[in-house]
């Protein structure tokens, strides 16, 4: 603080400081314990808010047990809860999509850190982010066109004779995970570019001068340095994923469900704003402690994650 | 088991920069051989070359006796001690040390035995299971030699391995590593541009400059005899004097420069223009008696106490700068600054060489 008003002197450095006080105040906490607060309140009448019946309850977090569906995985059959059924498959392919974002972004990584000539990097990274300066909504949509029954990629594939008839790829969850995967990988691609860059490519070096193959190398090397770089872009991917209502909203199909659409639709349908703030908190509060528990898993620390 | 190396008119380009030039040696089995020369003159590149990590534009290098040509690194019976150590720091000591026996598939207890092994080897018993970051310069050294060992190579490269340690610590490493490969009896390869250690470990050294070895011989041959201007230059000090071959007589020839003629041994490559003589200041004898042969006198400048010698820094009467070392013994009078004297040194113990190193 002292620093700063060395620096700039006491008249900037307040503007900053209020700025940021602002912006983490006034749009972050304000609105969250605000929505917090309102989850536990019943959705009432706009004439009885406040009245008797306005009490705290956590009837709106146990609304996600209502409403059992028919499920039968591997072969078992059982009763779930609909909404915790989405729940749990958001999860499921937010880890489907972390684990493909690493399969695509760590070859890259490896790539653009350790093989490719130094000079040609800016031009390769240029490359990768030219598509991000197209809205999420664009991008979303083109999606949805290439993947669509009649659409370019399928074409693609019946004139280079690799399909016979074209495949409906907007089906399940099948196009949400594409969209996500294309949406997210550079979250996972640049930590662990980061990650491997800072391996002395001597170790590199070395382990294949002791006589090691590739994977050896990259498997006892490689990846055990930029695990740090792995998490924070899984962690971050992850979150991201579970938490996307454009791409889910664009490219689900009639047998896709994202919890973050079930909590649009209580927020937006139902016009309930307690029941979806309700819901909001559970999504925030499960992943969080998912994430928690993978990390702990693979052994990452958070000191880790912020390097 | 230890391999002997061919280089065969090895040459390595980077785009239109030569950094390699018509490399031709051979390495003996079992032999300590040092590449020696300033920085970028093109020793690290042969080292990694041989190494496998870069592929000789042309020539043939051969392990063995077998050409090495499209060979990986991990295909090679090498084993390359890296400048930085590049020990894996996220292993402990033991896995880094059996890492090559870990690629080859053998079992965990053999591999950790091996390690402890090495480690005694080393003189570095009990750190098995320490990280690398709790060991010292010294220490990290011995578990990179360790490390390297492991794989029983047949050949070791050593990149400057010892330039990172402080200078009690290099010389007694260098007593170490001669003594590992004596021990061990494998062919070492050491670059180095530290004249003082190529000429201490090796059982012979290469001295190179701009990508071509200069002079391949014995580390006494290298000093007492140097080929070139650049190799008498490069391990050692020297007075220089400029000036034209006369006369020559059973390998001496008469040298007449601006500070008088002297008399000394004429260098095998030292003909036609651009020669210069070469005293070595420990050859060179400085007294107040005019000495029988290559007398020069002049005036003490400054007398410099180096702990085992002393150097006394001289201007001849025509001008010139020159530096005699006497020992620190109290066999010689160390004259006063100021004090007028004679220079000299035996026609044997002075070379005429050619100025310039060898070129392409």
């Amino acid at each position: 603080m002292q620093d700063l008003i060395r620096r700039y002197g006491a008249g900037l450095t307040a503007i900053i400081c209020l700025l940021v006080f602002f912006w983490l105040a006034i749009l972050v906490v304000v609105p969250n314990i605000t929505l917090f607060e309102s989850s536990f309140r019943p959705y009432l009448p706009v004439t009885e808010i406040g009245g008797p019946k306005d009490v705290y309850s956590l009837d709106n977090y146990l609304k996600v047990f209502s409403g059992q569906v028919e499920v039968s995985p591997l072969g078992f059959t059982f009763l779930i809860p609909v909404h915790v059924l989405t729940f749990f498959l958001t999860i499921w392919y937010s880890v489907v999509v972390t684990f493909l974002c690493f399969l695509i972004a760590y070859p890259m990584a490896y790539y653009m850190a350790k093989v490719a000539k130094p000079s040609s990097v800016p031009t390769l990274l240029l490359l990768i982010f030219v598509p991000l300066w197209v809205s999420e909504v664009l991008r979303a949509f083109a999606w949805w066109i290439i993947l669509a029954f009649k659409g370019p990629l399928n074409s693609l594939l019946l004139a280079l004779g690799l399909i016979d008839a074209p495949v409906r790829w907007i089906t399940g969850y099948d196009a949400v995970v594409i969209g996500l995967i294309y949406t997210y990988v550079l979250f996972m691609l640049f930590p662990v570019y980061n990650a491997v860059s800072s391996l002395d490519t001597n170790q590199i070096e070395a382990a294949e001068d002791l006589g090691a193959p590739w994977w050896k190398i990259h498997w006892r090397i490689v990846l055990p340095h930029a695990k740090p770089g792995v998490a924070s872009g899984s962690v971050m991917v992850f979150m991201l994923s579970a938490g996307s209502l454009l791409v889910p909203s664009i490219l689900g199909s009639t047998t896709s469900q994202w919890f973050t659409q079930t909590i649009n639709q209580w927020f937006n349908d139902a016009l309930d704003w307690n029941t979806a703030s309700a819901y909001a908190f559970i999504l925030l509060f499960l992943c969080t402690v998912f994430v928690a528990l993978a990390m702990w898993a693979f052994k990452v620390k958070l000191s880790d994650i912020a390097k | 088991m230890s391999a002997g190396i061919d280089l065969e008119n090895v040459c390595c380009d980077f785009g239109s920069f030569r950094a390699v030039d018509n490399a031709n040696v051979s390495i003996r089995p079992g032999e300590f051989f040092s590449f020696l020369g300033p920085s970028g003159c093109g020793k690290t590149t042969i080292l990694r070359m041989i190494s496998g990590f870069i592929d000789p534009t042309q020539g043939a290098i051969r392990i063995g006796g077998k050409d090495m040509k499209g060979q990986r690194p991990n295909q090679r019976p090498t084993a390359l001690i890296f400048q930085n150590l590049a020990l894996f720091p996220l292993m402990p000591i033991w896995e880094n040390i059996s890492f090559g026996l870990e690629v080859r598939g053998v079992d965990k207890a053999t591999r950790r035995a091996k390690a402890e092994e090495l480690l005694r080897l080393v003189d570095l018993p009990g750190a098995a299971d320490k990280m690398v970051s709790q060991l010292s310069g010294g220490q990290k050294q011995r578990v990179a030699i360790a490390r390297a060992l492991a794989v029983e190579p047949q050949v070791m490269l050593l990149d400057e391995p010892l330039s990172a340690l402080d200078l009690k610590l290099r010389q007694h490493m260098r007593a170490e590593l001669r003594a590992i490969q004596k021990r061990t009896g494998v062919t070492f390869i050491y670059i180095t541009h530290d004249q003082g250690e190529a000429l201490a470990m090796s059982d012979r050294v290469g001295v190179m400059s701009h990508g071509r070895i200069q002079q391949i011989a014995d580390p006494r041959e290298i000093y007492n005899n140097p080929v070139n201007g650049f190799v008498a230059s490069f391990v050692g000090e020297n007075n220089i004097f400029t000036g034209d071959v006369g006369q020559v007589a059973d390998g001496i020839a008469s040298f007449a420069t601006p500070h008088g003629t002297f008399r000394a041994r004429l260098g095998e490559q030292a003909t036609g223009k651009g020669v210069k003589l070469f005293v070595r200041p420990e050859h060179t004898i400085i007294s107040a008696a005019q000495p029988a042969e290559n007398a020069i006198h002049g005036r003490v400048e400054e007398v410099s106490f180096e702990g085992n010698f002393i150097a006394v820094h001289a201007v001849t009467d025509t001008g010139m700068k020159m530096t005699a070392e006497l020992r620190n013994d109290g066999s010689s009078d160390v004259p006063e600054v100021g004090a007028q004297v004679w220079m000299g040194f035996a026609a044997a113990r002075a070379a005429i060489l050619p100025d310039a190193e060898t070129r392409g």
